[in-house]
């Protein structure tokens, strides 16, 4: 009865409702103005919005792909290269930055004195210096100080190096190699999915239960390494007339860019892993040295696993940040989507359609990364009931 | 309660500065119409011109370590400055790489892109320039190291090949090895002075620019000796300044400005003389310099605009031989006056 009481401008249901009202309208506003301000713009210019000219042949070379490309090729498949070129760099450094990342901060609380400098120095030389510059070392300072091509430094398992690039050990592309690979693949799955099993049967019955499981791992394993070993086709690059042939060509660029990417990454992440592994409670590593676990074991099986909790949202991050950095590729003459699309940009001066484009494609390559990243962090929380 | 009213308060505000921002941004882009202000209006009550320009290559536009700019390019954006102010100092350089200067230009950030650029259909039409008289006629060429002795294009079947991101050489060079049906490798740089860092590194076998660039780079690589330009010519390069389409005005008076170069070369009116000149009788001298008639203020320029261009910047062979000639010893050859065989050549100024 008293409500009705209550003047409208009063009403707090009211009141709410009319500034999330007003908030939209801002927000319609603003959008239209941009909407209006672009396509005043347009017309000034007489330039139409579209995505046309993709179709248009390209009439530029890209150096470095991995699908195959010709300059008659039309705009969209050179960004298609682009985006190979960008993802082989991005999913390789996350990969090989983790890495570098997990053993640097480990390092960096190792008892041994000397390790832990090294670590220190590592993590503060490549955190407090901006990656372009790094880049431009590793590339100019680096790669292109490597002997020419046609007098490459020859390393162990035909490993050419020259400032063209690196040659390394290869597959070939094979029926034979394809055949060993799913049959790697396979063993992979298989031994993963049993191995939960067996921890499983372990857990619930406890003793010597699993041992079967045990043994059809091991078969798995070595049925694996074989395929590894002689089922893929390996090509060993050969120096011959001047030039190297066969193995996998990488170009300096890509090499210099991914070497880059992944140390100043890596140090960023070994602060991350250092941070999470102190995060975790100094009795927890009491405790597992009480249980009688060597140092390594209690790394692994109980400080870890614990760590891993606080790591996963800042490491989303780092990710989210290699794959943008990966754009610095045009500074050292890498051919990844950004410099991809801003000589289509330069060609047919479509500005707003390619600025776009790059927008959807990192915020994409994001997406995913955090997608990812919050189904991996769900999987290791602690589960409370 | 408070705190609704105060984000109704903000919103409020935020919307006001919208719209205001909104309707400023209108007349900005109705600005470089053909309705509204035209560009010579806005740099002359600026007080300045803000010219586009390359700053990494020697004999165009150079920063030297004093950051005095020197070179062709920037000697015409002086030239643009001293029309306009009597004051060739009045200018101030924006650096740009080839991928930026487009977007420079038709953002409104330059007044004038004078940056080396070669004029094509493409770039007149679907990219919204207006390209100005050319001021240096050019082609596309090879550097290479002596020590490779290759001798043609042809010889660099397989090799890798340096070349600048975002310019139309990067597309002859594609275009001739596609023509020749050889294969190559670019490796395409953003920046100038990395691209030629890696050659000289052995990253590539060949560098492909314009000649008067090759030229001008061979001279300050640590060793020149040891490189050479082939002889060879692919392409077509006529390079000269641009401005935004739909604002002839503006485009009028920098074409004149550059004309005016050529003119003063053709009835030798050089700095040194310029004094006498304007004593002359000879009444397309008269015209030239703004003693008689109406040229210069007819198009919202001073009067005597070629007058101050001659006195502080001097005629285009004057700036060719100060900046490309002397220097770099490169032949005039189709930057002659059309009058000796080349290609420089002014419509009347009548």
């Amino acid at each position: 009865m008293d409500e009705q009481k209550i003047p409208l401008w009063r009403d707090d249901r009211f009141l709410k409702l009319v500034g999330q009202i007003v908030v939209l309208a801002v927000v319609i506003v603003i959008l239209s103005i941009i909407a209006h301000n672009i396509s005043v713009n347009f017309r000034r210019l007489g330039l139409n919005f579209g995505f046309g000219f993709l179709n248009n042949p390209a009439s530029f070379g890209i150096g470095d792909h991995i699908i195959p490309y010709s300059p008659t090729d039309p705009f969209g498949r050179a960004l298609l290269v682009g985006v190979t070129n960008t993802l082989r760099v991005i999913i390789l450094g996350i990969v090989l930055a983790t890495l570098v990342g997990i053993v640097a901060g480990i390092a960096r609380l190792s008892d041994n004195w000397l390790v832990r400098q090294i670590s220190t120095l590592y993590v503060e030389l490549f955190r407090n210096t901006p990656l372009l510059l790094q880049l431009f070392l590793i590339y100019q300072a680096g790669f292109l100080r490597l002997p020419p091509p046609e007098q490459p430094l020859q390393l162990p398992f035909g490993t050419f190096l020259s400032n063209r690039g690196m040659d390394i050990l290869w597959p070939a592309a094979s029926a034979r190699t394809l055949i060993a690979l799913a049959v790697i693949i396979a063993c992979l799955i298989a031994g993963l999915v049993l191995r939960q099993r067996q921890l499983k049967i372990m857990e619930l019955q406890g003793g010597n239960a699993g041992q079967g499981y045990q043994k059809i791992l091991i078969a798995l394993t070595v049925v694996g390494v074989l395929a590894l070993l002689f089922g893929l086709q390996w090509e060993m690059p050969s120096f011959e007339a001047g030039r190297v042939n066969g193995g996998l060509y990488v170009s300096s660029e890509y090499s210099a860019l991914l070497f880059g990417l992944v140390l100043y990454t890596g140090a960023f992440i070994a602060e991350v892993v250092r941070a999470g592994i102190q995060s975790v409670s100094k009795g927890q590593w009491e405790a597992s040295q009480a249980l009688g676990l060597r140092s390594n074991l209690a790394m692994r099986l109980v400080v870890f696993p614990q760590a891993l909790r606080v790591m996963i949202p800042p490491l989303t991050s780092e990710y989210a940040n290699l794959a943008k950095n990966s754009s610095l590729a045009a500074g050292i003459a890498y051919a990844d989507f950004f410099q991809v699309s801003f000589t289509i940009n330069n060609q047919t001066g479509r500005v707003l359609e390619v600025v776009l484009l790059i927008m959807i494609f990192y915020l994409t390559i994001n997406i995913i990364i955090s997608l990812g990243m919050n189904w991996f962090n769900q999987r290791v929380q602690l589960k409370e009931r | 309660m408070r705190k609704w009213l105060s984000l109704l308060l903000a919103t409020l505000l935020t919307a006001t500065i919208a719209v205001a921002c909104a309707s400023s941004n209108d007349t900005t882009a109705g600005g470089g119409g053909g309705s509204g202000t035209s560009t010579l209006d806005t740099v002359l009550s600026r007080g300045s011109l803000i010219c586009g320009v390359n700053g990494q290559l020697p004999g165009f536009s150079f920063v030297d370590s004093k950051g005095e700019y020197s070179g062709l390019d920037a000697d015409y954006c002086r030239a643009i400055a001293a029309a306009l102010f009597d004051d060739p100092s009045k200018v101030e350089y924006r650096n740009l790489s080839a991928q930026e200067r487009f977007t420079a230009l038709a953002a409104g950030e330059i007044d004038v892109l004078i940056r080396n650029t070669t004029w094509t259909i493409n770039r007149d039409t679907a990219l919204g320039l207006e390209f100005e008289p050319t001021t240096f006629y050019d082609g596309q060429g090879m550097l290479v190291t002596k020590a490779s002795g290759v001798k043609d294009v042809k010889g660099l079947s397989g090799k890798s090949i340096c070349v600048q991101s975002g310019t139309t050489t990067e597309q002859n060079l594609t275009d001739r090895f596609r023509k020749l049906n050889i294969p190559f490798t670019p490796v395409v740089f953003d920046d100038e002075d990395a691209l030629y860092a890696a050659f000289t590194q052995g990253r590539c076998q060949a560098a492909t620019s314009d000649r008067s660039q090759l030229t001008a780079r061979r001279k300050s690589l640590p060793s020149p000796d040891n490189y050479v330009v082939l002889d060879e010519v692919i392409s077509k390069e006529p390079l000269g300044p641009a401005v935004r389409n739909n604002d002839s005005k503006w485009a009028d008076a920098v074409k004149w400005i550059i004309y005016g170069t050529f003119q003063a070369e053709e009835s030798d009116i050089t700095q040194a003389n310029l004094s006498q000149s304007e004593s002359s009788t000879d009444p397309e001298v008269k015209r030239l310099l703004g003693k008689e008639g109406t040229l210069g203020t007819d198009m919202g320029l001073p009067n005597d605009f070629v007058a101050r261009v001659i006195k502080h910047v001097g005629n285009y062979g004057e700036i060719y031989d100060r900046n490309i000639g002397k220097p770099f010893q490169l032949e005039r050859g189709l930057n002659k006056l059309w009058t000796e065989g080349g290609l420089i050549y002014s419509p009347p100024f009548r």
